[in-house]
């Protein structure tokens, strides 16, 4: 396969999966910030989307107040905003289209549909209601795409790039949640905030879309080293650090295996999972969770790069 | 002037080739028709949506006209037809070669030295180097227009890149689909073996120590040229990668594409990129479509290229007027198809005759294209020939002239109903190391518009789809 195509396969992934997670995170803020303070609402909700899309200092050069209105319209749709939820369905379609040949008609149509519909709707001109609407809108193009893909890919190196994409923009979307609350996680904050917390974590979940699966998986009320352990360690939660992991992992192993040859990517990865798999949630804290995620950011971007260099030029 | 008509001849006794056509034509209702023209369209749509990508601004523009009556020849008509084809374009092939070689038509005096050295067609780092099997024209489209039942003229030979090919399957396929009838009342030949032929074609080019199974790519300018779909279409039904200029690099004289697996060299370019872009080393040093080291490659014998560097100086509209003596000089035959007269006004005689006879005839720039600075004499205003009179007796040698002719006319379903409507045809012809293969039939354009002669898809110009009967 081209490394031009694979490289486009596997940034289609990388961005819907991220407009996907930019959609959730606006949605779990919008709910959030009306909390009153007694609940949990700081007051610098928006700040934290905008630090968890690892969009401020982009946002700070353009608007000097931080409310409601103008992180939504800079993530959703500000032209200057380069990842920016209309601009990665344009990114995606764009690179599904230079590989058109490469993907299902199915997934083709899921992101053309999406980009003519985009060009119906000026998101900054929508209400409250209507924004919501349009976010449920944006989650679903990305289940679409990714149930397209699911279904109908041919089980090669092209349905394996696609995978690795989504992955690691999944991982890396993960981690962020975790590195700008961590701090409401942390086992203290439990006699602090107590109970007020709550908010604070199920926003988390929320991020995630992983509310539910708390009480399913833990069957017990939400505390924070749990909400950390899903996050990070339960094999059970798709979008934890380790499945995220395990996924990576046995799709290079089918990229190795196919080609015949493995590289630095494989160990980056095989390292990071053999590490988080001998980790319990309690060696987390006590190494220090910001710690932790920092270093696991910077392994993921590590791998990216990675891949990059053995496979996508 | 009276133009011939494909289905009822000149006055109205239907065609053989027609007969079945026109009868159920006559039957069927014209509801049953404009339903069939919306299904045609949606499919097309539902191509687009696949090849040109239906509602991006820039391709919609690319959905052409689709007319969903048949243009139908009989198989002896395509028999003179192919024969004359596969003649043409081994004196094509052979007069490249010459010209690039030896020169022997210029010393015996076919062609005039200064024609060739000075035509933009013309490149100058191919002389002396001889291509892998000494073919230059591996896909030529040879643009054929038709006058009466017998007589076929070829308009214009097309050597560098000539496209359309995919129009001429995609129209089979949808015709299939909305009259299945009419295909089991016919015996037509089928055109969807054309990549597989092309396929064929390009690997039978391969430089000659090329392995076994020799690598072939398609090189596309990319998503933004106006053929794109055309290019990722095909790529597709050969099976064979896509690329970019920046997909593929050249170490030591050898080209490389950039693969998941490492690089994988590459032996034959079917290339969509002019001349002038494919390497910045050896041609426009500011293109950034081509490969840098790709031309040195080519003349170290690594790759094929398909078509050959510097082929445009066989498809220019001066050389094209000596198409009949070149293939005499490098076939010992005459020409089984005809050029349309043509008068070049740099020899005397003919500008004397075109002076005279401006009001009757088309005189075209030599190095013009798409129509400009073109004269129709018998559309043209007094003083519009009063101008190109003038140039003439300035330039003669920029010119040449030929006679109007009456374009043959083919059923076509319009707004009133079905008329008659101008057509041409461009047979695509594949020219291999073992053998020329043809698809029979090719891609038919018409004129849409009422009395109009211009078949381009850039004024109002559509296609069908070309039916060679097989009995």
């Amino acid at each position: 396969m081209l490394s031009r195509t694979a490289d486009n396969l596997y940034w289609v992934a990388r961005y819907v999966e991220r407009a996907e997670f930019l959609a959730r995170t606006i949605d779990a803020t919008a709910r959030i910030a009306t909390l009153p303070a007694a609940y949990g609402g700081t007051g610098s909700e928006w700040e934290s989307a905008l630090l968890t899309a690892g969009a401020a200092d982009g946002f700070f050069r353009i608007y000097q107040d931080v409310n409601e209105k103008t992180v939504t319209d800079y993530l959703v749709s500000h032209p200057d905003n380069p990842s920016s939820i209309r601009n990665c369905l344009d990114i995606a379609r764009r690179n599904a289209r230079a590989v058109r040949t490469a993907i299902t008609g199915e997934m083709w149509e899921t992101l053309n549909g999406a980009w003519l519909e985009l060009r119906k709707v000026e998101p900054s001109a929508l209400g409250r209601e209507e924004l919501m609407r349009f976010l449920d809108w944006v989650k679903n193009v990305s289940l679409t795409f990714d149930g397209s893909a699911y279904r109908t890919m041919l089980r090669n190196d092209a349905y394996w790039f696609t995978r690795l994409g989504a992955c690691i923009e999944r991982a890396d979307n993960t981690a962020r949640i975790l590195d700008v609350k961590y701090h409401v996680l942390l086992p203290e904050t439990e006699d602090v905030g107590g109970s007020l917390d709550y908010f604070q974590w199920a926003t988390i979940l929320r991020g995630v879309s992983a509310l539910t699966s708390y009480h399913w998986v833990y069957r017990q009320s939400v505390k924070p080293w749990l909400v950390a352990d899903l996050l990070i360690l339960n094999r059970q939660m798709p979008r934890s650090l380790i499945s995220s992991y395990d996924t990576i992992v046995r799709f290079l192993d089918m990229l190795g295996e196919a080609y015949g040859k493995v590289g630095q990517p494989h160990r980056i990865a095989r390292n990071t999972l053999n590490a988080l798999d001998t980790t319990v949630i309690e060696d987390v804290f006590q190494q220090g969770l910001h710690e932790f995620i920092t270093q696991f950011i910077s392994d993921n971007n590590k791998l990216g790069k990675a891949i990059t260099d053995h496979y996508l030029t | 002037m009276v133009a011939f008509d494909e289905m009822n001849g000149v006055g109205n006794i239907t065609r053989d080739a027609y007969l079945r056509l026109k009868d159920w034509l006559d039957k069927a209702p014209p509801d049953l028709m404009s339903l069939r023209r919306s299904q045609a369209e949606l499919f097309f749509r539902r191509i687009g949506i696949t090849f040109a990508v239906y509602g991006d601004e820039q391709s919609t523009e690319r959905l052409i006209p689709f007319d969903i009556i048949p243009r139908v020849l009989t198989k002896p008509e395509w028999s003179k037809l192919e024969e004359g084809l596969v003649q043409r374009v081994n004196a094509l092939n052979a007069f490249l070669k010459d010209i690039y070689g030896p020169r022997e038509c210029i010393r015996a005096g076919i062609i005039p030295a200064d024609l060739v050295d000075n035509n933009p067609g013309f490149r100058p780092e191919m002389v002396g180097f001889r291509p892998p099997h000494d073919i230059y024209v591996q896909i030529a489209g040879i643009d054929i227009v038709r006058v009466d039942a017998d007589t076929f003229y070829v308009l214009e030979d097309n050597a560098r890149t000539p496209s359309g090919v995919s129009y001429m399957l995609e129209n089979r396929e949808v015709m299939m689909r909305l009259f299945p009838e009419l295909f089991r009342d016919h015996r037509i030949a089928p055109v969807d073996n054309y990549p597989d032929r092309l396929l064929q074609t390009l690997r039978s080019v391969a430089p000659r120590f090329a392995m076994d199974e020799p690598t072939c790519v398609l090189l596309t300018p990319g998503q933004y040229n106006s053929a794109f779909y055309e290019h990722s279409f095909l790529a597709d039904k050969l099976g064979i990668e896509l690329v970019e200029g920046s997909d593929l690099f050249v170490d030591d004289a050898i080209v490389y594409m950039r693969t998941t697996e490492g690089p994988q060299r590459v032996d034959v370019i079917y290339r969509r990129i002019d001349d002038e872009y494919l390497d910045p080393l050896a041609f426009n040093p500011d293109s950034v479509l081509g490969v840098a080291g790709l031309f040195e490659a080519y003349k170290a014998g690594n790759v094929t290229l398909a078509n050959a560097v510097g082929t445009g100086v066989a498809d220019d509209k001066a050389v094209y007027s000596y198409m009949p003596e070149i293939i005499r000089f490098f076939t010992g035959q005459d020409a089984i198809l005809k050029n349309v007269p043509t008068y070049r006004c740099r020899e005397k005689d003919s500008l004397a005759y075109v002076l005279d006879n401006l009001n009757e005839l088309v005189v075209k720039e030599v190095n013009g294209s798409g129509g400009y600075g073109m004269l129709v004499g018998p559309h043209a205003t007094a003083r519009q020939i009063d101008d190109f009179r003038k140039r003439l007796k300035h330039d003669p040698d920029g010119f040449i002239a030929q006679p109007t002719l009456a374009l043959s006319t083919c059923p076509t379903f319009v707004a009133s109903g079905v008329a008659p409507r101008h057509v041409d045809l461009r047979p695509f012809v594949l020219s291999g190391s073992d053998r020329v293969r043809i698809v029979p039939g090719g891609l038919t354009r018409v004129a849409l518009k009422d009395g109009s002669l211009v078949v381009n898809s850039s004024q109002g110009g559509g296609t069908k789809d070309t039916w060679v009967l097989d009995a």
